[in-house]
Formats: structure tokens, sequence, C-alpha cells
């Protein structure tokens, strides 16, 4: 089980040396499948409305998911296909490749999704998503006016996650 | 280390269906059903990847990492996919999977005998796939 120990945003964020221009969008769910925030920086090719896409997205995850935790190669007792399961159980996914973008996935104990779609080319993210998971916790969480479970609509989260995206290799 | 690069291969015709299944040595056995259920899992998460694309011309997912292991997955130009799931940082899938495509090319289309989009079951088509993976588990050792 992943555990993400200390409350402070780290010192400095993971080294970035990219020339910016890599980030597509981002999605962050929450465990109940809510679209909390959806951020878009480079898409050109759009074939669904937004709630559409963000439906079809939750639903590649769990799917993946379940996918997954059966497919997993190293466990004896993996259930039954397609029984949800909580957080950190089973084995889960980082990250896709196609030949068109690259998605990086992660997942809080608490059931909040992070989801990253990147240039193909970009590298392992694991430890940026825990970054921009931090963001969250500090922007948003320690909000006293934000109400948890509705969209994000904090400018100052916006603006940091853009800024860090834009940075990311 | 006993070797086991490859857990097990897929192939899956242009429909969705599982016409070939071998397992090289995961833990816990898979039965037939869950098989056939993953294939056609794996086979609509395809081309969902597609539709999320934000650019144009996407050909689905080629490599899925989790956390026990990697997926290397090739689609020929007819639908027919071919996944292989081996652990997490093997190299050189895409040229096995490519290798793959031809022994089937070979042994598989050119068998007379052979019904399109059925189950294969060609025996020359095991032995020179069980080479095949049995090289690629010599090479991957001696490196």
């Amino acid at each position: 089980m992943q555990f993400f120990g200390g409350s402070d945003i780290s010192p400095s964020p993971p080294v970035t040396t990219g020339s910016g221009d890599n980030g597509h969008m981002m999605y962050i769910f929450n465990r109940n499948g809510v679209c909390l925030l959806y951020r878009e920086w480079n898409r050109p090719l759009k074939t669904l409305d937004a709630q559409q896409d963000h439906k079809l997205m939750f639903g590649l995850l769990f799917s993946l998911k379940s996918f997954t935790a059966k497919m997993d190669p190293t466990s004896v007792e993996k259930g039954n296909l397609g029984v949800p399961q909580l957080p950190g159980q089973g084995c889960s996914f980082h990250s896709f490749r196609t030949n068109t973008y690259k998605l990086s996935f992660m997942e809080s104990p608490s059931g909040i999704k992070i989801i990253l779609v990147t240039s193909p080319k970009t590298g392992d993210l694991r430890e940026s998503l825990k970054y921009i998971y931090n963001l969250y916790v500090e922007y948003v969480v320690k909000n006293p006016l934000y109400t948890p479970g509705t969209p994000i609509s904090c400018e100052l989260f916006n603006t940091t996650v853009d800024q860090y995206v834009k940075n990311l290799a | 280390m006993d070797g086991a690069a490859i857990y097990s291969l897929f192939i899956i015709n242009k429909s969705g269906g599982l016409i070939f299944y071998k397992d090289y040595g995961s833990t816990g056995r898979m039965d037939t059903n869950d098989s056939l259920r993953l294939a056609s899992l794996w086979h609509s998460m395809h081309a969902i990847s597609q539709q999320l694309s934000p650019t144009v011309g996407c050909s689905g997912v080629e490599l899925l990492q989790a956390d026990t292991f990697d997926l290397h997955c090739f689609q020929s130009l007819t639908g027919t996919k071919f996944f292989v799931v081996c652990e997490p940082g093997t190299q050189r899938m895409e040229a096995l999977l490519k290798f793959i495509y031809e022994l089937f090319a070979d042994y598989v289309l050119k068998n007379p005998f052979y019904e399109m989009e059925m189950p294969i079951r060609c025996e020359l088509f095991d032995l020179n796939l069980l080479q095949a993976v049995q090289k690629d588990r010599v090479a991957s050792l001696s490196r």
C-alpha cells in the first residue's frame, strides 16, 4: 500500500528538465467517480462533450484496474473479475502508453485518482503525481471554503498545477 | 531466478474473441472463462483508449505498466491483437511480438485447415512459438 507521509509539500518538486508543452490534460476524480478537476492544456482532438469524456475516462480506469487485478501473475488469490476493490487492494497500474499519448495514474488511499495525460515520450511520472497530490492536499483539502466531493475551484491550485506541468519533462 | 521473463501470451481476433492463450508460469491458475473475459475486456479498453486520445491518429495501448507486470500489445493491420504479459522492465518485447506475428502468418494463416477467426490449434505453431519464447528467455538470461 502506498502511503504519502508528511503533510508539507516536499521542499523542492521532483527535478523537471522539460521544454514545456508536454502536458495534454489532467483529471482528478474522487472515489465516487465525480470529476473534481479537469485541466486541459493541449487537446486538438475532442470526440465527446466534457461530461461524456469524464465518464469514459473513469470507466476506462475502473476496468483497467479490475483487469490488472485479475491478470496479476504473481498472486495466487485474485478474486473474481469485476468485483470492486478498495484503493490499494489488488494489483493496480501506474501508466499506459499509446503511439499518441501516455497516461499516468495514481490513486490515493482515500480513493482520489489523479490522471495526467502527456506526450508518449515522457518518462516515469509517479513522483510528479505524488507531488501534485501534495499540492491538492495543501491547496484544496486545507482550504476551509472547500466542500469535499465538489468540483475544485481554487485559483491558487490551478495556477500552481499549470505552472508545474508546464515544466514537466 | 527461474527465468520466467514472460508470464503469458494472448492472441485475440478482430472482434475481441480469444483465439490463443498460453501460460508460461504465472502464479495461480486462470480458468478458461477468465482468460476469455480478460481478452474481450482488453479488446474494449484498447478501443476506448483510442477515443480518449488528445491528438489524431491513435492506434491504442502499446504498453501497460502495472505494479507487478508489464503488458505489451501489438495490433496487426487486420485487427488481430497479440499481447504478452511479462516482468516489469523486460526489454525487446516489440521484437518478440513481431516475430510471433510472423509465426502466426506462416503457420496459422497459411494452414489450409485453419478457419479464420477461430481458436488456433496448429501443432507447428505451438512448436515454433515455444522455441521462440525459450530462445528469448535464454537471450534475456545471458545478458
